[in-house]
């Protein structure tokens, strides 16, 4: 039995994009095989690593625990929205220049995640910024660098704002 | 990227050259050249890959740890709609089996009898990955399902023990003996023991198992897949696809973390195998449920130990039984097995020593290779030990660790003697000088243990401190040539002298292309450098495993520019029409060809022109020997490294909550290639050594996995990992390039011991399995 498929329209990274999707398709999914947007890493696909993070509407969600259907009309920014053009986001240029990231599979996670926390705080203290991405794990780095990252976006943003 | 020979199409997001612009030679921290594409979304994970018209694969493992194979009907699932291919061990189309260390014991896909849960069973290939699970529901299979052998101790010493798998089930025996326990334990004033465990820990890798193999016009395959070691993968995918290896052509894809757990195949044969069936290039992509099953593990460990010492905390002797459970299949155990023997004592020096280690077969999840290898699970047990000893004698933990610290010219238990410098003493020293961090703050519950979930005031939280030292072998031991490969070619580009690095070198996220790039700066002089995709057209460059690429494939690529520069030297005599010997001294140095008595001699582009200068160099360590089968004895290891650690815990003793408030770490490196890339191996190594000290486990019970999942299998998120201070020395080692020693596993070795050390500390406790969890802490297990 073909499976129902839903017409549903997003704005990704600015841009309007029509897809057909079954009703269970997963946003993740449907941003790395229907959008090919492959940047969005899925690294547990229940909700736990934070891999998949992507901003809905500016608020970071689980693209694995989203079904495409219901992101229907909303605005979605993945790792490769973050950059204003050819420059780099604060934050993506924080994470290469601290060597917040190694193997570098859960930075896109850790970058959207933390481009919300610095728009809601721009001026975070280590405890804020500790249980901001409390919800995205790193295996490579023991996060010494990323919670350095995290500060020099900070002040990125505020040099350049 | 170029491709030549195949025929066949390159995939979109496929590996490309990356450029390393800018500065920065050996000793600096210039960025990693593969950070822009990983901060932008753009760098291509295997998982990422993707080529027009491919198909999908789904594999089929067993649910049993034991059970005979009756019948397998994929008649159903070969019917399902969108499925191109349903293959079962018939359909392999050369050798059935294949492994690790040339113990060639694991099916490519089981044939009469699975040996673990988890073992795959068939593969298919369908036009989408829920196509394929769903037709790969439909195979049906009849089991008789037997009990599974979990009980390691049985499987090592019980000769009625029934057998895990053709070759026994005891893997390898390895005995080390040192002059005389039996004679030391009747001079001995104090006598501790104990009996330690280490559970089974998980690589965890955020990046699961995936690849893409793409059928060419020759009859071969190309494979794109992420693994630590691409020739090690050939000599057994070739084999078991029937295939000349030059018919298969590997290009390492990115790597989402690897620790071990990309040492063995996972998806390789499979890919390639329904492949080439279909003519249609297959994907394959793990869930993070089957990663759990798709790769080996750590060893879990049982281990005895009894030491015997004077009054004044001098050890005598040594009695040590290690115990490592395999699972059903060899994987790296042999190895493991020699490096918990070698250095089952540590860097102590013992003048008795019996140390028994075995590794066995089960039905239990297969284990093999993970940051430390066979080195963690004895670590915990002798610096448990340590402190054990200390606490007899009346001493504390840092000088009883002095009192019989190894160093420099000291024999290891295996007869080596130390070559290079082990200040350990004195790194001890350095760990217990450095700052303390404050005390606990409880008027935030964020800083009790358990943080927010915290129910209590903290009452019942009490402070301790511990010290852990690890000794860690780099490179591979025990006889093995584990050379590396490296093709390096100057030319000039666009008027700029250019530098192309070529090498098998696995980047797992280690930054081996980020000192790939620096070498080449120091050696050539110039600034730009490109690193080609790692493939197989170029040599063996061993594994991106026992902290061993700075050191070996940094030696090959080390080794190859000098080659070309001498090629670059050659050139500017005959440019200058003067004999080469008449130029003195030459180096490259800013893009220049200098002279130590002349200078300046000519710009390196000059001297090049449209000349292309290529090298490629093989890279071998000092040869080392086995170990004797009966004493252990031999100059098995090709390098040492230290790490010292010292941790500060807080434990809610009523609760048994823990919380690591700080992680020191002293350790030499012989010498620093990049800070920002070291610093972060010590990090992250530390991290991995708190997982397993408090957090990680696989849970397994009767064979089976009882937690994988993410959910489940807990690893340290930024909440658990406390701020660290380093120490970095740099006592060069001679024999290896730079003076350096790998330097990523050891602090994964000492910062657990460090930690349960420090739990003890707070809390009076023995301790002696890890993780330690709660209930070992409130007694109520």
């Amino acid at each position: 039995m073909p499976e129902r498929v839903h017409e549903i329209t997003l704005t990704v990274n600015g841009t309007v994009r029509r897809v057909a999707v079954p009703g269970r398709r997963l946003l993740s999914d449907c941003l790395r095989h229907d959008l090919g947007l492959t940047g969005t890493h899925v690294g547990c696909e229940h909700g736990v690593c934070g891999c998949c993070t992507v901003l809905l509407d500016g608020e970071p969600v689980r693209s694995c625990l989203t079904f495409a259907v219901t992101a229907d009309g909303h605005e979605i920014t993945t790792v490769e929205g973050l950059a204003d053009g050819e420059r780099m986001s604060p934050v993506q240029r924080a994470f290469a220049e601290c060597h917040g990231l190694q193997c570098g599979f859960c930075t896109p996670g850790f970058l959207c995640t933390v481009t919300a926390l610095l728009r809601e705080n721009p001026a975070p203290t280590d405890e804020e910024v500790l249980e901001g991405i409390s919800g995205n794990l790193c295996r490579c780095t023991g996060y010494q660098n990323i919670i350095k990252a995290v500060h020099r976006a900070a002040e990125l943003t505020a040099e350049e704002s | 990227m170029t491709r030549t020979g195949s025929g066949s199409a390159t995939p979109v997001r496929a590996p490309r050259d990356i450029a390393a612009p800018g500065t920065g030679g050996v000793g600096d921290s210039p960025l990693r050249p593969d950070g822009t594409l990983k901060v932008k979304g753009e760098f291509a994970y295997s998982s990422d890959l993707w080529i027009d018209g491919m198909l999908w694969g789904a594999t089929l493992r067993s649910p049993h740890p034991r059970a005979k194979i009756v019948s397998i009907d994929v008649s159903a699932a070969l019917a399902h709609p969108g499925v191109s291919a349903v293959l079962t061990h018939e359909d392999v189309p050369g050798r059935k089996h294949f492994g690790l260390d040339h113990t060639w014991d694991q099916p490519v896909l089981a044939a009469g009898e699975v040996r673990h849960q988890g073992e795959p069973i068939a593969l298919v290939a369908a036009d989408h990955p829920e196509t394929a699970r769903r037709a790969m529901e439909k195979i049906r299979i009849e089991y008789e399902v037997l009990e599974p052998l979990t009980d390691a101790r049985r499987a090592a010493f019980d000769p009625a023990y029934p057998q895990v798998q053709p070759r026994g089930n005891l893997a390898r025996h390895q005995p080390v003996r040192v002059g005389d326990v039996e004679a030391a334990k009747a001079r001995a004033e104090v006598v501790v023991s104990g009996e330690y465990r280490v559970g089974i820990q998980d690589q965890a890798f955020l990046g699961p198992e995936s690849g893409l193999a793409v059928p060419a016009e020759d009859g071969g395959v190309d494979l794109y897949v992420a693994t630590q070691w691409m020739h090690n993968d050939l000599k057994q995918i070739a084999p078991c696809l029937g295939l000349p290896e030059e018919k298969i052509r590997m290009t390492l894809s990115g790597v989402g973390g690897a620790f071990g757990g990309r040492e063995d195949l996972s998806m390789q044969i499979h890919a390639a195998m329904l492949a080439l069936h279909t003519g249609r290039p297959v994907k394959i992509v793990y869930n993070r449920y089957e990663s759990f099953f798709g790769h080996v593990h750590r060893h879990p460990a049982e281990m005895r130990y009894e030491y015997g010492a004077t009054k004044d905390g001098r050890i005598l002797y040594a009695d040590v039984e290690i115990l490592l459970d395999g699972g059903a299949y060899t994987s790296a155990t042999m190895n493991v097995v020699g490096n918990a023997a070698s250095l089952g004592v540590g860097p102590y020096v013992i003048p008795n020593i019996k140390i028994d280690a075995y590794g066995v077969y089960t039905n239990n999840p297969p284990c093999g290779a993970m940051r430390g290898f066979g080195a963690v699970q004895a670590c915990f047990a002798y610096e448990s030990m340590m402190d054990k000893l200390a606490e007899a004698c009346g001493l504390d933990p840092v000088t009883v660790r002095q009192v019989n610290a190894a160093s420099q010219g000291s024999e290891l238990a295996t007869g080596q003697v130390i070559w290079a410098p082990l200040p350990m003493a004195e790194m001890l020293r350095q760990a217990r000088e450095l700052p303390m961090p404050p005390p606990l703050d409880a008027s935030d519950i964020r800083n009790l243990p358990g943080g927010a979930s915290q129910t209590t005031h903290g009452e019942g939280v009490r402070r301790g401190v511990g010290y852990g030292v690890g000794l860690k072998n780099i490179c591979f031991s025990e006889g093995y040539d584990d050379y590396s490969t490296a093709r390096v070619r100057l030319e000039v580009i666009g008027g700029e002298a250019v530098a192309l690095v070529h090498t098998a070198a696995a980047e797992v996220g280690q930054g081996l292309v980020t000192l790939e790039a620096q070498i080449a700066r120091t050696e050539l002089g110039v600034e730009r450098v490109v690193i080609h995709p790692a493939d197989n057209q170029v040599g063996d460059a061993g594994s991106s495993s026992a902290s061993r690429q700075s050191y070996m494939t940094g030696g090959a690529v080390m080794t190859a520019c000098q080659a070309v520069r001498e090629g670059v030297f050659a050139l500017a005599a005959a440019r200058l029409d003067r004999p080469l010997d008449t130029l003195g001294d030459l180096s490259l140095v800013g893009g220049k060809v200098v002279s130590e008595s002349a200078g300046v001699l000519a710009a390196i582009e000059d001297v090049l022109g449209d000349a292309v200068i290529e090298e490629t160099r093989e890279y071998h360590h000092e040869p080392t020997t086995g170990m004797d089968p009966v004493t252990g004895r031999g100059d098995s290891h090709t390098q040492l490294a230290l790490c010292v650690h010292r941790a500060v815990v807080d434990v809610d003793v009523e609760l048994g909550l823990v919380k690591v408030v700080e992680l020191a770490a002293v350790q030499d490196v012989g010498k620093i290639l990049n800070r920002l890339s070291l610093e972060g191996q010590i990090h992250g190594g530390t991290a991995q050594g708190l997982g397993l000290a408090v957090m990680e486990e696989i849970v397994v019970s009767d064979g089976k996995v009882r937690n994988p999942s993410f959910t489940d299998y807990l690893i340290p998120t930024i909440l658990d990992m406390p701020p660290m201070r380093l120490e970095i020395l740099e006592n060069a080692d001679p024999r290896a390039p730079y003076g350096l020693r790998g330097a990523g596993e050891p602090p994964t070795l000492s910062s657990t011991p460090a930690i349960v050390a420090a739990i003890r500390d707070a809390t009076g406790l023995a301790l002696t399995r890890v993780p330690v969890r709660p209930e070992h802490i409130t007694g109520s297990s």
